[in-house]
């Protein structure tokens, strides 16, 4: 039962490396805009050399 | 009326707006003005034409052609607008209200496309914010607003740019306060269960280690997220007050202290699970609190209205002034669209002011040479000159903001349910609490520090804690959904307590521009199409409505017009004469009668009749007024009181209604009526309302676009929300009932906590169940209640 202490003691470094992530996230302002990237991510990336907005017109 | 119809009318391909078909044609594309097709041929030069694929008329009309950024070259304002600066780099955070669609978002991140000099454009799309970071050796920040206002996006510059400075620190550090609260939380919870479910014996050695990792989770919780509950209970202990951070900081302190000694001790487990739950549901409370609107300013004032800079004349010369250094004795130029920032004299061209934002009246008023123009009217024709005759914050209009009620803080107008609650609740627990230890301390002084303890514990408020800001969020949650935007959760309150309503009239229960056109007349074909041509040609509101009174007419080319300000039009059309305006303008005296505002007709020197002008009222002044006699009304206007007699139908009677009242006088009035001990809820809104919503117990900002300038308020009201404003007032009064009932459901939990917790036999896992368990019932029984209340009326 001794291999609890090993346990406790990765699970607890696990958490605490997802902590410091999500403080890392926070000070960096990840979580400052949760809106826009849901909108950007339905924008089509074009090349302005690629004439590519011709194909889109129906 | 008449029989002729013009050509189908076509929409424009960037604005969407309705106009006339080859007006301005462009790649078989239709366009209103020459502003929205300079924009679609700035767009399609660049091959940024997929603007117009990802939603229909994206863009925004453009009246305006010129563009007026020169004082963004003035070093001293650089300084205040940009972020952060270095030798090459500038950032700038900018306000665009236009932002509104997708294509919007993908426009403004490909500004980089139209100059290198841009290296990264980012939008925040509930905020309407544009950062742009750029390269100022090639392009200087007027370029990149140059920029901007070419593609359709002019940014809002002004001096209070509150925006940016809102509160970012206070809000951020307190979700890292949760997260860790709910890290020890979660992990504490995985420790404690082998000790609720029982170890076996030769697991004892594991009791003891878990004891010790509990603990060790317990200082982060109390000594990180927990401090400010110390810090605020000390503070206010300082004060001689007792709120409510008392009892929890008394009952954080316990958990802690019997947790450690009893881990230490190898007594107990002690209880560091309710300890880290209890911390994480408060900090989870009051980040609900926190609700923000990011799109909506509460506290703006003349300065966000007014520009940064204006042009001065010197020795012939145009130079931009930033307004702070505005002194009297300065001539200034104002060209068409700009506002008067400071009282100034007429010294030449033709005036005719806007005073909507000022007064809310929307019919611009025509000034003569020598003339004094009050600061925060908008210039309406061409340029004028002026010389100013009383710095800024001096006008006026803007002393208003040098009153007392302005500089005074505000923070205690009106005590919450809850502030009045905690003050007996707290001194109740410490008698309780002394009492237990007193009744088993002179037997058994062990038991009697562990019935001291777990009353401590047991007591502490934690669903008292929750009741107010779970109701209050959800209640906000509801009016904003009907477009009323409180400023923060307590405003709920204090819009329950209100008893005493004062409207504002112009914008607030009249609706700004339209009114009804009313003719008074018989006129044939002929005479319409020469009124509707004359008026065609003038920019006057009442003009534009005679026009859109008659649709779309032939026009008929007109010679010899001239219009003269404040009194009409005249103009011959078609070889007869014809003289369109006030009664000054036709017969050169005439009394006008009070009722409503005419324009008068006269073809050929035949007086023909006229136009009758009235205020229209908001939907639902019917029900507003319906709230007397439970609430009282009254009416502030700083017009005349033309509309007295349409007006009193609403009000209980003439002594209710003030006309012609200043801003100062409005404040005055306001603080009247606190004198008398009502409290006051003020709509209006223009700034001159400005000092009256500030002085009144809530003051609430009426205005048909939120996005627009409101003056500062603890509310924002959309004006088609108006009629629902006696079910806010109801609603606000429930919400109120619904936190009482609330009270009493955490009391009963208090209760059967208590009789455990003075027998001294509080048992960890007791706590740990009842703690939640109450936070879960009041978390649910508040949201529950809120929205059946909201549908009740009629609110959801």
């Amino acid at each position: 039962m001794s291999i609890i202490y090993f346990l406790i003691g990765s699970s607890v470094l696990l958490a605490l490396v997802f902590l410091g992530a999500f403080f890392w996230a926070q000070r960096t302002g990840q979580n400052d805009d949760l809106y826009t990237p849901s909108m950007r991510i339905l924008l089509e990336d074009e090349q302005p050399e690629e004439k590519k907005s011709d194909r889109n017109q129906i | 009326m008449t029989g002729i119809l013009t050509a189908v009318k076509t929409n424009c391909y960037h604005c969407g707006d309705e106009c006339e078909p080859n007006l301005y044609p462009a790649d078989n594309k239709q366009f209103c003005c020459q502003g929205c097709e300079n924009v679609y041929q700035i767009l399609s030069g660049s091959g940024l034409c997929s603007y117009y694929q990802y939603n229909d008329h994206p863009g925004a009309t453009r009246d305006k052609l010129n563009k007026r950024f020169e004082y963004l070259d003035e070093q001293s304002i650089l300084n205040e607008l940009l972020d952060f600066h270095d030798e090459r780099i500038s950032i700038i955070t900018l306000y665009i209200p236009h932002i509104h669609c997708s294509s919007c978002l993908w426009l403004l991140e490909q500004l980089n496309r139209f100059n290198p000099g841009i290296h990264y454009a980012r939008v925040d799309f509930l905020k309407k914010r544009l950062v742009v970071r750029f390269d100022h050796q090639k392009i200087s920040l007027r370029g990149v607003v140059e920029l901007l206002f070419d593609i359709g996006y002019e940014p809002l510059i002004s001096l209070q740019d509150i925006i940016k400075k809102q509160q970012r620190t206070e809000k951020g550090n307190l979700v890292q306060r949760i997260a860790v609260a709910g890290f020890c939380f979660g992990n504490v919870m995985l420790l404690s269960f082998p000790e609720y479910f029982g170890l076996s014996g030769f697991e004892q050695n594991f009791r003891h280690f878990f004891g010790y990792i509990n603990l060790a989770f317990t200082l982060p919780v109390v000594f990180f997220s927990g401090r400010e509950y110390f810090t605020s209970a000390w503070n206010n202990l300082k004060k001689k007050v007792l709120n409510i951070d008392f009892p929890l900081a008394l009952g954080i302190a316990v958990l802690f202290i019997r947790t450690t000694a009893e881990v230490l001790t190898h007594t107990g487990a002690g209880f560091a699970d309710t300890l880290c739950g209890l911390v994480f549901f408060l900090l989870f409370g009051k980040f609900v609190q926190q609700k923000t609107y990011h799109h909506i300013s509460f506290e703006r004032d003349y300065r966000s209205f007014f520009p940064v800079a204006v042009q001065t004349l010197e020795n012939g010369m145009e130079k931009p002034l930033p307004l702070a250094v505005l002194r009297p004795g300065h001539r200034i130029l104002i060209r068409h669209n700009e506002i008067i920032p400071a009282d100034a004299i007429l010294l030449k061209g033709p005036a005719l002011i806007d005073f909507s934002f000022v007064t809310g009246e929307s019919v611009p008023v025509g000034k003569t040479l020598g003339e004094i123009i009050y600061a925060g009217g908008r210039q309406t024709s061409e340029s004028i000159e002026l010389e100013v005759i009383k710095p800024v914050s001096q006008s006026y209009l803007t002393q208003l903001w040098n009153n007392e009620a302005f500089t005074r803080k505000r923070d205690n107008r009106m005590r919450t349910f809850n502030e009045t609650v905690s003050k007996y609740f707290t001194v109740i627990l410490i008698v309780i609490a002394f009492s237990a230890l007193l009744a088993w301390g002179f037997t058994d002084l062990r038991r009697g520090i562990d019935a001291f303890t777990a009353v401590l514990i047991v007591a502490c408020p934690c669903a008292l804690a929750l009741s107010t800001p779970f109701t209050m969020s959800a209640a906000l949650s509801i009016f904003d959904r009907n477009l009323f935007y409180l400023k923060n959760t307590s405003v709920v309150e204090q819009l329950a307590k209100i008893d005493t309503l004062v409207l504002d009239k112009t914008g607030t229960i009249t609706t700004g521009n339209t009114r009804n056109a009313e003719l008074q007349s018989q006129l044939n074909d002929d005479q319409i199409r020469q009124i509707y041509s004359a008026c065609a040609n003038s920019m006057h509101p009442l003009s534009r409505m005679i026009c859109r009174y008659f649709g779309e007419q032939e026009r008929l080319p007109v010679s010899d017009y001239t219009e003269t300000p404040g009194q009409g039009i005249t103009a011959r059309v078609k070889g007869s004469e014809l003289r369109i305006g006030s009664g000054k303008l036709l017969f050169g005296n005439y009394h006008e009668t009070a009722d409503m505002t005419r324009v008068h007709l006269m073809i050929d020197g035949e007086y023909l009749g006229y136009f009758g002008f009235k205020h229209e009222y908001r939907e639902g002044m019917e029900q507003v007024s319906a709230l007397e006699p439970e609430y009282q009304l009254y009416l502030l206007s700083g017009d005349q009181d033309q509309e007295r007699r349409e007006l009193l139908r609403y009000f209980r009677d003439s002594s209710h209604m003030r006309f012609g009242q200043s801003p100062q006088q409005k404040l005055d009035f306001i603080a009247e009526l606190q004198q008398q001990g009502k409290k006051v809820m003020m709509l209006g809104d223009g700034l001159n309302d400005s000092g009256a919503l500030r002085q009144s117990d809530l003051g609430v900002a009426v205005t048909d676009n939120v996005n627009n300038f409101s003056p500062g308020s603890d509310a924002i009201l959309d004006g088609r929300s108006f009629d629902k404003l006696p079910a806010f007032l109801r609603f606000s009064k429930d919400t109120v009932v619904i936190i009482h009932l609330s009270f009493l459901i955490s009391l009963t939990y208090n209760m059967i906590g208590l009789s455990y917790a003075v027998t001294g036999k509080l048992s960890p896992l007791i706590a740990a169940v009842l703690m939640p368990l109450s936070t879960a019932t009041i978390i649910s029984f508040t949201t529950l209640a809120t929205h059946f209340t909201a549908k009740r009326r009629k609110l959801l």
